[in-house]
């Protein structure tokens, strides 16, 4: 059945193709980008890429996908280039540079793009697509280049990996290794800019920068291995360039753009939620048990001060008396404290020692309390 | 000109001069992206408020979107205090995802509504039944110019009542916090202000061209000026002039308007890029050369007292033998001699060169040996 619904549906197997080669190849870069705290950076290059397009289309007159491809990268390179030389130059800092290129940039593009309305040109329609993406008007030979591009990211990053790594982890130890840095940082962009070109025509110039941070940003929580980072987070690109397809094609009127990029940011909120370690929920359960199990430390230890002014280390104490040295809800920490068979509750409202308990104190007492203590 | 031009005109003033007075904070306080992430983020107030009240005029749209920009940047920062994401990529995830959600609200449930997809990008185009029937409604004059001129005003207000505040928990948080002045309240005051500018300017302008203006114009001046009230002048007048140009580039070349202005905010902030006194290119350029010239004089100096009074003299302090030892260029080492002779330093025959008294004494000045 599943078969037959792919033979019979060629937009939505084009489609899919393109979701899946976008995500893996955003996803892949989105990485680096990331952890180099780069990441606005592709929000810079994709609108930077825009009058690149709209240039591309003026000199072709025809929507070539490999000529409006070219477009946008040369663009989106002249932007970043003219990025670092704002940087360089000035005192301004790289935000305000971001600023200034991408919303230029953009304005140029829409300039030309009311101009390309004027041109008499059948072509023309269409253009416009890139501003949100339109999966729809994709072709088969849009879907080829794309792939093609995506193989030639995905064999850099596959031969530079150890240099990649080591960019995006220490670049000045690199510069002492004597790694040419400046040229690698260079592939590197340009890596993103194709990336970036790739995916204009699905998710759009506004959204695609979403797509080179969200992925990473939700694989690294998972992670804290360079290499597995980016396996997850080139899964992540494209599960969600998928899932975001197939969403836009069941749900009327839904574009696939913003679709993928509410799937993807999904993904990121899961993550920072759930992800072992590093995830949010994660560090709660791992606070309340800290918490709890200093509570009970200390409760011990303060029983076993109490069980000082007695003979008997075994006598027990009113609840009360215990709760007016220590802090916090008592309760709790004594039925935990039971829980565990240090402490027994003979009578309601009365506690002592159990045997393991006093011993348990003891030694608490010796190690961990020593020192506030100044025995 | 017809008035409905000059009313296009003034709006466009007014949001460039709105844009480029907030615009001046957040370029010092490094925070210009932001502006990008509130434009997009408002786009989400303004739907969901738009369900609500089923009017694109509604002063609650105003309300719904300056929240959403405010909210935005507060789950950001959340993002950003949970140490689990950088800054920028803490950023760069929010407002897509607030984008994205409001594109798809559009989709589903108003896509016979006015607030389709290129327009919220274009602006101009977006709101033209609005405007049409502000600026040619006969008495009262367009709304959105009203609703503009409010929002210039609270600019101003808002600058001028918390300059000092702006001021000091801008170039020291720390010390504005130590006496006080609560920084944070500032940032989100701000942040409401940058918020409602970008939803009364998003009308006109469209999402990412409010960064334009917020943006471009205040790096323009903070590269010609260096005192605060300086800057905010400069970027007022940088936000006006490119919005004049802009609708001139428009009208000439029959393109848009917006995308106009943007590029002409952009065309300013070359030249000052260029030609600024203190930052631009140009005066780099003839400084570093300036030094090279200098600092070769000063080795020119220092290798003819090396050698002077030695036997190897004859070979050493000549012009040709800069050119080997001293790796200079013919021309240069020309030049260097030239200006050593402008000043007095050195004595030429021919290729010989000798120190004069004032040159041993500048040499002996700037050598370590002298020390």
């Amino acid at each position: 059945m599943i078969a037959e619904f792919f033979q019979f549906n060629y937009t939505l197997t084009i489609v899919m193709a393109g979701a899946f080669i976008l995500g893996i190849s955003s996803g892949l870069l989105s990485s680096f980008a990331v952890l180099r705290q780069q990441s606005l950076l592709g929000d810079v290059i994709s609108h930077a890429a825009f009058p690149g397009i709209a240039i591309a289309f003026l000199i072709m007159m025809t929507k070539d996908p490999l000529g409006l491809f070219f477009g946008a990268m040369v663009s989106g390179w002249i932007g970043t280039l003219f990025v670092n030389a704002i940087v360089r130059f000035t005192t301004l800092s790289y935000d305000a540079a971001f600023g200034i290129i991408l919303s230029v940039f953009f304005g140029l593009g829409i300039v030309l793009l009311s101009y390309i309305q004027r041109v008499p040109s059948s072509e023309k329609a269409g253009l416009n697509s890139f501003l949100f993406g339109s999966a729809s008007t994709m072709l088969y030979q849009d879907v080829i280049t794309m792939a093609l591009f995506s193989l030639i990211i995905i064999l850099f990053i596959f031969l530079f990996w150890k240099e990649f790594k080591l960019l995006s982890f220490d670049p000045n130890f690199m510069s002492s290794l004597g790694f040419p840095v400046h040229k690698l940082n260079l592939l590197l962009t340009t890596l993103l800019v194709i990336s970036i070109v790739i995916g204009l025509q699905m998710v759009g110039v506004v959204l695609m920068s979403a797509m080179v941070i969200a992925p990473a940003a939700a694989a690294r929580q998972w992670t804290s291995h360079l290499g597995t980072m980016v396996l997850l987070s080139g899964f992540f690109g494209l599960l969600s360039g998928v899932i975001g397809t197939l969403f836009s094609n069941f749900i009327p009127h839904i574009s696939t753009g913003p679709m993928i990029v509410v799937i993807v940011s999904f993904f990121v909120v899961v993550s920072l939620l759930f992800a072992p370690h590093r995830g949010l929920i994660w560090n709660w359960i791992q606070n309340y048990h800290y918490r709890s199990n200093i509570r009970a430390n200390s409760m011990l230890v303060n029983m076993l001060l109490f069980s000082e002014s007695q003979t008997d280390p075994y006598h027990c104490h009113q609840l009360s008396a215990l709760t007016a040295i220590g802090r916090g809800p008592a309760l709790r920490a004594m039925k935990e404290l039971q829980r565990q068979q240090y402490v027994r509750n003979p009578e309601a409202d009365l506690w002592g020692f159990t045997k393991r308990g006093y011993q348990k104190a003891q030694h608490l007492q010796a190690t961990l309390f020593k020192d506030d203590h100044g025995y | 000109m017809g008035i409905e031009q000059l009313y296009i005109i003034i709006l466009a003033c007014i949001v460039a001069a709105s844009c480029s007075l907030c615009g001046v904070f957040l370029i010092l306080r490094r925070l210009a992206l932001i502006s990008d992430a509130i434009s997009h983020s408002v786009l989400l107030g303004i739907v969901i408020a738009f369900f609500f009240v089923h009017d694109l005029n509604s002063p609650i749209l105003i309300l719904g979107a300056t929240l959403t920009g405010v909210l935005m940047v507060y789950l950001t920062e959340l993002l950003i205090s949970s140490k689990r994401l950088k800054k920028d990529a803490s950023i760069g995830l929010v407002f897509p995802l607030f984008f994205s959600i409001s594109i798809l609200l559009i989709n589903l449930f108003a896509h016979d509504i006015h607030l389709d997809q290129d327009s919220v990008l274009l602006g101009e185009i977006a709101f033209t039944p609005f405007r049409l029937f502000s600026l040619w409604g006969l008495n009262l004059g367009p709304v959105s110019l009203w609703v503009m001129g409010v929002i210039l005003l609270l600019n101003i207000a808002f600058v001028a009542a918390f300059y000092k505040e702006l001021k000091l928990s801008t170039f020291d948080s720390g010390l504005a916090t130590m006496l006080g002045f609560f920084p944070t309240f500032i940032h989100y005051a701000l942040m409401s202000v940058v918020s409602i500018t970008a939803v009364g300017a998003f009308e006109s302008v469209g999402a990412i061209l409010v960064v334009a203006l917020m943006v471009v114009p205040p790096a323009t001046a903070y590269l010609l000026s260096h005192r605060l009230s300086h800057m905010i002048a400069l970027s007022l007048l940088f936000g006006i002039l490119a919005s004049l140009l802009g609708y001139l580039m428009a009208f000439l070349l029959d393109v848009s308007i917006a995308g106009s202005m943007a590029v002409m905010t952009g065309i300013l902030f070359f030249l000052a890029f260029i030609f600024s006194p203190s930052q631009g290119i140009l005066i780099k350029f003839l400084l570093y050369h300036k030094q090279r010239l200098l600092f070769s004089a000063n080795m020119l100096l220092i290798q003819l007292l090396d050698h002077e009074g030695t036997h190897t003299e004859q070979t050493e302090n000549t012009v040709s033998n800069l050119v080997i030892h001293m790796q200079w260029s013919y021309s240069f080492a020309n030049k260097v001699v030239t200006y050593a002779l402008q000043h007095g330093f050195v004595n030429r025959s021919n290729d010989f060169l000798t120190l004069t008294s004032l040159g041993r004494e500048k040499a002996r000045h700037v050598s370590v040996m002298d020390s």
